[in-house]
């Protein structure tokens, strides 16, 4: 089916672990995820391997080019008059609350 | 012939000339997806009841003279769509538990124009995949080849339609979602331009990338459901005020003197050599009918799926930190702080793929990366627009593959992130530059559907549908459905 030399081209791009263990600790921890200790080794391991998979970006030529901003040129985030347009939902979309009480959104304590 | 086999326009004809009922057209379809669907896992709800109500009003709207080219003709949508008082769970644990207080306005939009919502069919958690494998509620099947995949993320509406349980379905596409499980289950699948179809109410995944689309038999039936769910929203910041042309009108306008450009790099190594033939022996009928092929080069091109890789996770991990188990969705048991409720709440409700792209985009937006990968990416991303633009300079349409290969193995392609990425190399391209495609049959390679991938400017759906429908008048490959369910 698929030519190896097709996926060889991508693949061998960078051969360095680029992350360690520790960093991917940080990334959870930025990201407010928590991972189990028995499948920290896993993400290293492929996020090392998409980290230098997209390494390979440098190799495009980019310092008389702008960042894109939207998909379509000319266009501009759309403002709206400041005016009310929504009616009071909250009980309907409180029905999908984990924990509620009197109409509040129950959390853990956060101040001892 | 069999309900399940007509088309969604032919089935509109049919109410509406009374040959049949939405009713038993409806009831037909669900009693299919009650027999198939713990084969395929298509569907993850199924909306009996409320199907049958919408085929009653349909019915009687039709008997009252008001029926539309799509009254009573049943859908499904892919479960990204928020859908009022219905699951909506975007494959995912997190949302496992949420029913919808409000319709998005695709699904709005649909049951105005009088179509019948059978159910919510099953995807790649949180759109991110390629092959429906990363489903909280389990892979879906193939209906050409059960121990294959369908393609992903709009997988579970890809299946539905291939196996006839619904004519026609809704998908969203951020980087292929639409066009390639389309591809692998010979169907006509749309990508839209980007901003032509509301995604108020569609789980945002990578918001500068996400379309809503269709996954139809024929590129007639994508032209009518496209019709129906396009259009201005003023809840959508994004979305396009402009208006909404009648694709299903013309469709019969003639290709001759269409100028098609065929992409080099996307025939190169890598391509499947039957899928290729496939292609070129399709894009034989466009010459045949008076079309002009030019070869022309996009040499940026292959960094797409890299420049995807940093775009798309960095949009994600934004657009998922609401997932926090507080509001809604899942929440960890017996949270000992609220830090603890975050991150185990995310850690447990999230499936492995989230949480990689979300770390992934964590990491290349995070203090000191941003330049080095977001701001490069966003910089590369606008060669690959120039590429485009350069070509659209010079011909109508830009057409190749959509994908690499012929469905693959369930659970071939499950352990290495970077070789599942590269399914959609030849689909990314598309949603970066905000592009108009669509993935239209051209053949079976060892009895598994390929698709013929054609691109157009901005706005050019109307093109796009023509010359897909011209090709669909000259082939049958459309036509075809997997013997098991036909």
């Amino acid at each position: 089916m698929i030519s190896q030399g097709f996926f060889a081209r991508f693949l061998a791009f960078g051969v360095n672990v680029t992350l360690t263990r520790r960093d991917v600790e940080n990334i959870a921890q930025l990201a407010r995820l928590r991972i189990a200790e028995e499948e920290l080794p896993v993400y290293v391991g492929s996020l090392s391997r998409i980290i230098e998979f997209v390494e390979q970006l440098g190799s495009a030529e980019t310092d008389e080019v702008e960042p894109m901003a939207h998909p379509l040129e000319d266009q501009v985030q759309r403002l709206r008059p400041d005016e009310p347009t929504e009616t009071d939902h909250r009980e309907e979309y409180q029905r999908n609350a984990p924990a509620v009480e009197a109409g509040l959104y129950i959390v853990p304590k956060v101040i001892e | 012939m069999s309900l399940h086999l007509k088309t969604a326009a032919e089935l509109g004809r049919g109410i509406r000339a009374g040959e049949f009922s939405s009713a038993e057209v409806t009831r037909h379809f669900l009693d299919r997806i009650g027999q198939g669907n713990g084969r395929l896992n298509a569907f993850i709800t199924v909306t009996a009841e409320r199907a049958l109500e919408d085929a009653r009003r349909a019915d009687a709207a039709v008997a009252a003279g008001k029926g539309g080219l799509l009254t009573g003709v049943p859908l499904a949508h892919k479960d990204i769509f928020c859908t009022s008082g219905v699951l909506t769970t975007c494959g995912s644990r997190m949302l496992s538990n949420f029913v919808s207080p409000y319709d998005a306005t695709v699904v709005a939009r649909l049951a105005a124009a009088g179509m019948v919502t059978l159910g919510k069919t099953n995807m790649d958690e949180f759109a991110m995949g390629s092959s429906n494998e990363t489903s909280f509620f389990g892979p879906v099947r193939n209906p050409w080849d059960e121990e294959r995949v369908p393609g992903g993320s709009s997988g579970g509406s890809a299946a539905a339609v291939a196996a006839r349980l619904a004519p026609v379905a809704t998908g969203t596409d951020t980087g292929g979602s639409i066009r390639q499980p389309a591809a692998l289950t010979g169907l006509t699948g749309v990508k839209p331009t980007y901003g032509r179809v509301s995604r108020y109410g569609m789980i945002a995944f990578a918001s500068s990338l996400d379309q809503g689309g269709v996954l139809a038999q024929t590129a007639e039936d994508a032209a009518l459901v496209l019709e129906a769910m396009s259009g201005f929203d003023p809840r959508d910041s994004t979305s396009v005020d402009a208006p909404v042309p009648a694709y299903s009108a013309q469709l019969d306008r003639p290709v001759k003197g269409l100028k098609i450009g065929v992409i080099r790099e996307f025939f190169g190594e890598g391509l499947d050599p039957a899928t290729g033939d496939a292609v070129q022996a399709a894009l034989e009928v466009y010459r045949s009918l008076g079309a002009e092929l030019v070869e022309l080069s996009l040499p940026a091109l292959p960094l797409s799926v890299p420049t995807y890789y940093v775009v798309a996770p960095a949009e994600c991990s934004s657009n998922l930190s609401r997932f926090d188990g507080v509001r809604f969705g899942y929440r960890c048991e017996s949270p000992t702080d609220l830090h603890d409720l975050y991150t185990r709440s995310r850690g447990e409700g999230f499936g492995a793929e989230v949480k990689r792209r979300i770390m992934t985009g964590t990491y290349v937006l995070s203090a000191g990366y941003y330049d080095a990968y977001y701001l490069k990416a966003q910089k590369v991303r606008n060669l690959i627009n120039a590429d485009f633009k350069r070509a659209f300079a010079e011909v109508d349409l830009l057409a190749g593959p959509t994908t690499p290969t012929p469905a693959f193995g369930i659970g071939a392609k499950v352990d290495d992130p970077i070789t599942m990425y590269l399914n959609d190399i030849y689909t990314i391209g598309a949603n970066l530059a905000g592009l108009p495609a669509l993935s239209a049959p051209c053949g079976l390679v060892d009895g598994l559907p390929v698709g013929l991938q054609l691109i157009g400017p901005h706005f050019a759906e109307p093109r796009l549908l023509e010359a897909a429908h011209a090709y669909q008048r000259e082939t049958d490959w459309h036509r075809r459905a997997p013997s098991a369910w036909a």
